[in-house]
């Protein structure tokens, strides 16, 4: 494997990771505080990018991201405090079916509104080029700022462009987790959310309004979904299928980090985002391992369709893979603290 | 009911009503074309192009045609899936509509012409004709074939002997890499091109062959990765839709300098990826391309109406056949049609083409193009890019048309 190819498989695995941990982040947080897995988290990902997308038709991008999470944390933020919280004396069941029908209500909304076609929604004019180069000449590495430099013409040198707008994503979602830990752990009211996550009844006798403490967490975790579906929608496609595309392997993500945890959310999406990224180039299959194990593996092997299949194949199934092992392994998670 | 009085009189007068009603019988009658394909999901922006089409074609020979014949395009959304097709398929019978038409998607177009079969042989006088008109697996005019089953596209392996017949004169062509969608669609156009290139070209290296889900990768930039890593100078690929749009974008976005060589590059939403840049040439493999002036007519009067492109010339073919047939037979009755359309020579919008008798494969030229900026020549801008696709090299039928193993039961 050469040099090149691992490092942009590396830094497209990171910013993959880094989009899903924007996600995951807000769920793991809802989880933690109100114990409720919030089915429509994915979906609100989806309204983020499209009211994005509309925005910035409107008066451009930066309008987009700045607005659209706002906006989305409202819509998260009332669904809370006339849904949610009318269904919570019922108990947890209900809770969970009350996300549910609400992410199918969002995306026949999405569909009335903004119709079943993917929308052209793309990143400003100022992050379309390449942020950087990655030159590979025989025996050196080395890389360039903005677009390819002369070298690139030359023969036996390779050439790889990093998207600015790619790495762009990266910075927002790590901007991301250093504000939301410094708000949890530095600020008044993330003492206030950290204490209403154990001890509820006691910090309510202290004076504070803790049903509006956990409207604003709710509020505040589709805003982190809708910030994500902002960056995901320019980056990726913005269209319909977006929330389920990305809903499934969210839920991987936490389960696997361990849920509520928001160290465990940033480490197994990260750590999802490389595998993912590196399993796609690779061709290697079991039939290779067990030739390398001085097996005899030929065609008519029994199950040879299973021993050949090659690790790119699966790739898109090894999130679920991960999740199975560890419910099996360590059912609470990586960093979970809760048993499963 | 014979009177003698006028023992000549009446035998001619009812002879020439016969004759007169049997030319024109099927004459001022409106004809419904149930139209099966994905309307939402991945794919809509596709399936919604080429409704349009339909519909558009419907309206443009409704007006004349040698059948006299009124069309009507009803629409079904199958949502890309085998399963879905059927019901609606269900529903269009039930409604009495007689010809169905659908394109996207092998699977679909399988289950559709089985169930079709199943339906014709079951309730005779109630007979249902399929037209599909993109579903490229060769399958279902060889070992799967079926006498109610009409392919208007080229299949599989007829674009790949015209692709090949293209390639192999480009001595550029060292290393290809071949990605494509884990269907049956894609994973023909991989095993026929490597079939294919051994033959005409043994020297060319296949130094990639990756098949991704349909419509599920959202991210192509680890494949581009891998691409370059492979070293290839050529990208072969049967990707349609998202699945190529995607493809595309990722690739400009790594500076990857590789040819493309495509089925579907004009198909909705690509052509705007491609504007925003590629680094080499982007080629397809088709039936028609805008430098045809037949095409180019019709693509005029469809963007002014729908402000889109169309791109599905079978779209033509598919009705003209209809309306010759029609006339042919002179009824619409889908029993006496399907007998007329097979083994029918019509012109279609890309000259003289054949229903094959055999297999019931429409043979007919095709041609190979080259994503281009617009001249004073051929001025048509697709997608309103200013680009558009440029005929490289003409492929008459009989260099693309591939032998067929059908074995078919006739009614």
């Amino acid at each position: 494997m050469d040099a090149s190819y691992f490092l942009i498989s590396l830094l497209n695995g990171l910013s993959v990771g880094l989009l899903l941990f924007m996600l995951a982040s807000g769920l793991t947080l809802i989880f933690s505080m109100m114990g409720v897995l919030n089915f429509a988290h994915a979906s609100f990902y989806m309204v983020g990018a499209y009211v994005a997308y509309s925005i910035t038709q409107a008066v451009g991008f930066w309008w987009g991201l700045l607005l659209a999470p706002p906006f989305v944390g409202l819509m998260g933020a009332a669904f809370e405090r006339f849904a949610l919280r009318k269904v919570h004396k019922f108990g947890h069941v209900p809770e969970l079916l009350i996300t549910f029908g609400l992410s199918y209500i969002l995306l026949e909304l999405v569909q009335l509104v903004w119709g079943r076609s993917a929308m052209n929604f793309l990143p400003p004019e100022s992050l379309r080029g390449p942020l950087f180069t990655i030159i590979d000449q025989p025996g050196a590495l080395s890389a360039a700022w903005g677009t390819p430099p002369e070298v690139c013409k030359a023969a036996g040198a390779v050439c790889t462009t990093f998207p600015a707008f790619r790495a762009f994503g990266m910075a927002v979602a790590v901007l991301m987790l250093v504000a939301v830990w410094l708000l949890l752990t530095r600020t008044r009211i993330g003492l206030v959310i950290q204490a209403a996550l154990t001890h509820p009844e006691m910090v309510e006798s202290l004076g504070h309004n803790v049903p509006r403490v956990l409207m604003m967490v709710f509020g505040g975790g589709t805003a982190l979904a809708a910030l994500a579906g902002v960056i995901g929608g320019a980056l990726r496609v913005t269209e319909p299928s977006m929330a389920l595309a990305v809903g499934a392997v969210v839920f991987a993500v936490i389960v696997i980090g361990g849920m509520g945890s928001l160290a465990g959310a940033f480490v197994a999406s990260v750590g999802l985002g490389v595998i993912e990224s590196f399993a796609v180039g690779s061709d290697r299959s079991i039939a290779d391992g067990l030739t390398w194990l001085g097996m005899q593996v030929s065609p008519e092997t029994f199950g040879f369709a299973v021993w050949s299949v090659k690790i790119s194949q699966v790739a898109a199934i090894l999130p679920f893979l991960l999740l199975v092992l560890i419910l099996i392994f360590r059912p609470k998670g990586l960093f979970g603290t809760r048993e499963g | 009911m014979i009177r003698h009085s006028k023992p000549l009189a009446l035998p001619l007068a009812l002879t020439l009503a016969f004759a007169a009603g049997s030319v024109f019988a099927q004459a001022g009658q409106t004809v419904k074309i149930g139209f099966i394909d994905p309307l939402s999901g991945p794919f809509a922006n596709v399936g919604q192009n080429q409704l349009k089409g339909w519909q558009f074609m419907a309206e443009q020979l409704s007006k004349k045609n040698p059948a006299g014949v009124k069309f009507e395009i009803v629409a079904f959304d199958n949502k890309g899936s085998p399963q879905e097709s059927l019901t609606v398929l269900r529903a269009a019978i039930d409604q009495g509509i007689r010809y169905v038409t659908q394109g996207n998607g092998s699977g679909a177009a399988a289950a559709i012409s089985d169930a079709v079969q199943k339906h014709n042989d079951r309730t005779p006088g109630k007979e249902v004709v399929f037209l599909n008109y993109a579903a490229v697996d060769p399958s279902l005019t060889n070992e799967r074939c079926s006498y109610w089953h009409f392919r208007l596209d080229a299949d599989t392996s007829m674009k790949m002997e015209a692709l090949t017949s293209y390639m192999k004169d480009q001595p550029d062509v060292k290393n290809v890499f071949l990605i494509n969608q884990n269907y049956a669609h894609g994973q023909q156009v991989s095993r026929y091109f490597k079939d294919t290139m051994a033959r005409k070209r043994p020297d060319v290296k296949i130094v990639g062959d990756d098949l991704h889900p349909l419509g599920q990768v959202k991210d192509f930039a680890p494949f581009i990765a891998k691409i370059k890593a492979s070293g290839a100078d050529s990208i072969v690929t049967g990707n349609w839709g998202q699945d190529l749009t995607l493809l595309v974008k990722a690739a400009n976005d790594a500076g990857l300098k590789a040819s493309f060589y495509t089925y579907y590059a004009g198909v909705s939403g690509t052509p705007t990826a491609l504007a925003a840049g590629v680094g080499g040439p982007v080629r397809q493999v088709g039936i028609l391309d805008n430098s045809m002036a037949s095409v180019v007519a019709f693509q005029n009067e469809y963007k002014k109406r729908f402000n889109d492109d169309w791109y599905t010339g079978q779209t033509y073919n598919g009705i003209a056949l209809l309306a010759e047939a029609m006339a042919k037979a002179k009824s619409v009755d889908p029993v006496k049609v399907a007998a007329a359309m097979s083994g029918i020579k019509f012109m279609g919008f890309n000259g003289e083409v054949e229903m094959r008798k055999t297999d019931h494969q429409l043979q007919q030229p095709m041609v190979i193009s080259e994503w281009r900026k617009a001249t004073a020549k051929f001025p048509y801008s697709v997608e309103n890019t200013g680009f558009n696709f440029q005929s490289i090299k003409a492929i008459p039928s009989f260099i693309a048309s591939t032998p067929t193993s059908c074995q078919m039961k006739r009614p």
